[in-house]
């Protein structure tokens, strides 16, 4: 199958009441032997669409949560062309849209060229950086479509409407949106859904190229339904990882991570 | 001039998330505006010369001189502006800007406290909120400046991820802009960052190579032949550089920290040791692992202690306007009792390395050159290191 078609096909044959959801974890973490099997474990209890995170020594857009899983992946030995294993092994298994996260210096420094060929030939759907925003690398963007991995930008509370437009001209596969200013994980999900109306409205009425998953400060189903009323469905990432991280040490880890996301999916595991 | 999209040669741009994208079109848009404004200009220069005590003098090192037996031997007074180091230049025209765009909250990071100071004490003057973000390692280094900013009423926040220095707190202070963005102004205190601060910050520094050549002028009847300054992220060379650059007959030294040795790991020589790379919203030289992961920096000099340095520097090593150098811990506390014994000033550890330079550069001098070393900094806030050393 053609890359780009797995996260086409996705948005295409949701239904109508159906919220797409997107998990972000970061590769490694809690540790590189387990990404691959938790990553199946995550499809089997609900996820739509995986965002890997490449963990980076200075992501300067992420909350402490984040930040401390890099580091114990970054500690664990993590690097790129492990990512690219891990995503070759779960292909192998698995058509399960996946999307790797991350900054750009890691990136910058593997070779633009060599990254986007092997993340292609990896089996790798989309790229977001959080970094890069559309129009100040162009080389990026059009690295992104000559290998068929979809660019994935973001729009944030304060973007203007043109902006937006812009936006989703350069972005393929979803648009992702920013429910509030901050970095990841900071806010909860009541504070969220109470401001996040009328933006909503505002980025529909500009992003109508792509369909559009809305993330940041997503802890519970409640928040998930609530935030992404009039959106294709919701990101959560922080969220996740702090629960991964309150029960890793236990040896039904990966299957107690399972019941949690279908509460987060469906409401009740 | 940075092209329009922010870049010196390859070097620069603006690559941050989304939700500072904004908030640079504003920033830049007001800086644009006041660049040519009279009302501003006339405010921000009144304060230089009224609140930090410009023009600060170009002091002849008459023993120094001696001492090496070559080429006279200037130093242009940036200790002795008020708070003692050249970082209130750029901290009063961004306060200034702040409040043109009407923003209320006051964010900075700090290193070795210098730029934390001057930004807290612009900030006590005009009555803003102010918070510093500041490496926990550096708070206990520099405690000095600790208790001023307090005493100046801003708030610390010690930042302990990382190497708890100065990229950790640049890193924490970006974070927190991204949340307050609506109300907040973040003054950087380096040329780094992205597009407009590296070229925001030299507008405001360059005031320091200005005065350098009237005094230049004044007193030895032209240019000078070298000009040296100490290099971290960059902002005190690039303000003594700058109005220089087209005058090629003036030799431009940068002098980085080469910690432990710029063959260890430890050190903090970003154009010497480093690869060009995106750290904190520009592209730029860095210090970094093969797999593209940020190193930690390291110098005895809290100031210096940065992976990476402004892309206007990393510009002109490419182009070669500028030669770069680097000088170890050792040395710079050489440089320290040099000019300390030699000329009653006690510089900053920063700052003492362009001194320690001196013993490269002197000897391949003429007598009838002289050199312009930029005193960046006074070293009170550095007494608790240097005693370790002494």
């Amino acid at each position: 199958m053609k890359k780009l078609g797995r996260l086409k096909k996705l948005f295409e044959n949701r239904g109508s009441e159906q919220k797409i959801m997107s998990l972000f974890i970061t590769a490694g973490y809690p540790d590189p032997g387990s990404t691959v099997e938790l990553i199946r474990e995550l499809e089997s209890s609900g996820a739509d669409i995986i965002e890997l995170g490449m963990p980076f020594s200075d992501p300067l857009a992420d909350g402490p949560t984040i930040q401390h899983a890099s580091k114990i992946a970054l500690e664990k030995g993590v690097h790129l062309d492990i990512i690219f294993d891990m995503v070759s092994e779960i292909r192998d298994q698995s058509d399960i849209p996946i999307v790797l996260m991350g900054y750009i210096n890691p990136v910058l420094k593997y070779g633009l060229e060599a990254f986007f060929l092997k993340a292609s030939r990896a089996g790798v759907d989309g790229i977001i950086l959080p970094d890069v925003p559309p129009g100040e690398f162009p080389e990026v963007e059009s690295l992104c479509m000559k290998h068929d991995i979809a660019p994935i930008f973001l729009v944030a509370p304060n973007t203007p409407e043109e902006r937006m437009r812009m936006i989703d001209k350069s972005s393929r596969g979803f648009v992702y949106c920013v429910s509030v200013t901050g970095v990841t994980g900071a806010r909860d999900g009541s504070e969220v859904s109470q401001s996040v109306g009328k933006f909503i409205d505002k980025v529909r009425n500009n992003v109508k190229n792509n369909p559009i998953l809305i993330g940041f400060g997503i802890r519970t189903h409640q928040d998930a339904m609530a935030i992404s009323r009039g959106v294709d469905g919701f990101i959560v990432g922080s969220a996740l990882i702090d629960y991964i991280r309150s029960v890793s040490d236990q040896e039904d880890w990966i299957k107690k991570t399972g019941d949690f996301v279908r509460k987060l999916k469906y409401g009740t595991s | 001039m940075p092209n329009s999209r922010g870049f010196f040669g390859n070097y620069g741009g603006r690559y941050v998330p989304e939700i500072l994208l904004p908030a640079l079109d504003d920033l830049n848009k007001a800086f644009s505006e006041v660049r040519n404004d009279k009302t501003f200009q006339k405010e921000y220069h009144g304060l230089l010369q009224e609140y930090v005590g410009r023009e600060t003098p170009l002091t002849y090192a008459g023993r120094l001189t001696e001492h090496f037996g070559k080429a006279r031997i200037y130093l242009k007074r940036e200790d002795l502006c008020h708070t003692g180091a050249h970082k209130i230049n750029n901290a009063i025209g961004q306060v200034l800007l702040a409040r043109k765009m009407g923003k209320t909250r006051i964010i900075a990071e700090t290193g070795a406290g210098q730029h934390g100071v001057a930004t807290a004490t612009v900030c006590a003057h005009f009555g803003m909120s102010c918070i510093i973000y500041m490496g926990a390692e550096d708070i206990s280094r520099q405690k000095l400046n600790v208790d001023r900013m307090h005493l100046l009423g801003a708030e610390v926040r010690p930042v302990k991820s990382g190497a708890q220095t100065l990229s950790n707190a640049i890193n924490e202070a970006i974070r927190d802009w991204v949340s307050n963005v609506d109300n907040t102004f973040y003054i950087i205190g380096s040329a780094v960052g992205p597009h407009p601060y590296p070229y925001m910050v030299r507008e405001f520094q360059s005031v320091i190579g200005r005065e350098t050549m009237d005094q230049s002028l004044r007193q030895e009847g032209r240019l000078p032949d070298h000009v040296l300054a100490c290099v971290g992220g960059g902002s005190n060379a690039i303000g003594i550089f700058y109005p220089m650059l087209d005058h090629q007959n003036v030799m431009l030294y940068g002098i980085e920290a080469a910690g432990e040795g710029v063959k260890t790991p430890r050190h903090a020589a970003t154009l010497t040791g480093g690869l060009p790379g995106i750290l904190h919203g520009s592209l730029s030289y860095l210090l970094q692992t093969q797999q593209g992961q940020i190193a930690e920096a390291h110098s005895v000099s809290a100031g210096l202690d940065y992976p990476g340095v402004g892309p206007e520097h990393s510009f002109l090593c490419d182009s070669g306007r500028v030669t770069y150098a680097s000088v170890t811990d050792e040395e710079a506390i050489e440089g320290v009792r040099l000019l300390s014994s030699k000329e009653g000033i006690i510089p900053a550890l920063e700052t003492a390395h362009a001194i320690a330079y001196l013993k490269v550069l002197m000897p391949t001098t003429e007598t009838s050159e002289f050199v312009v070393i930029n005193c960046s900094g006074r070293g009170d806030k550095d007494m608790e290191t240097i005693s370790k050393f002494i």
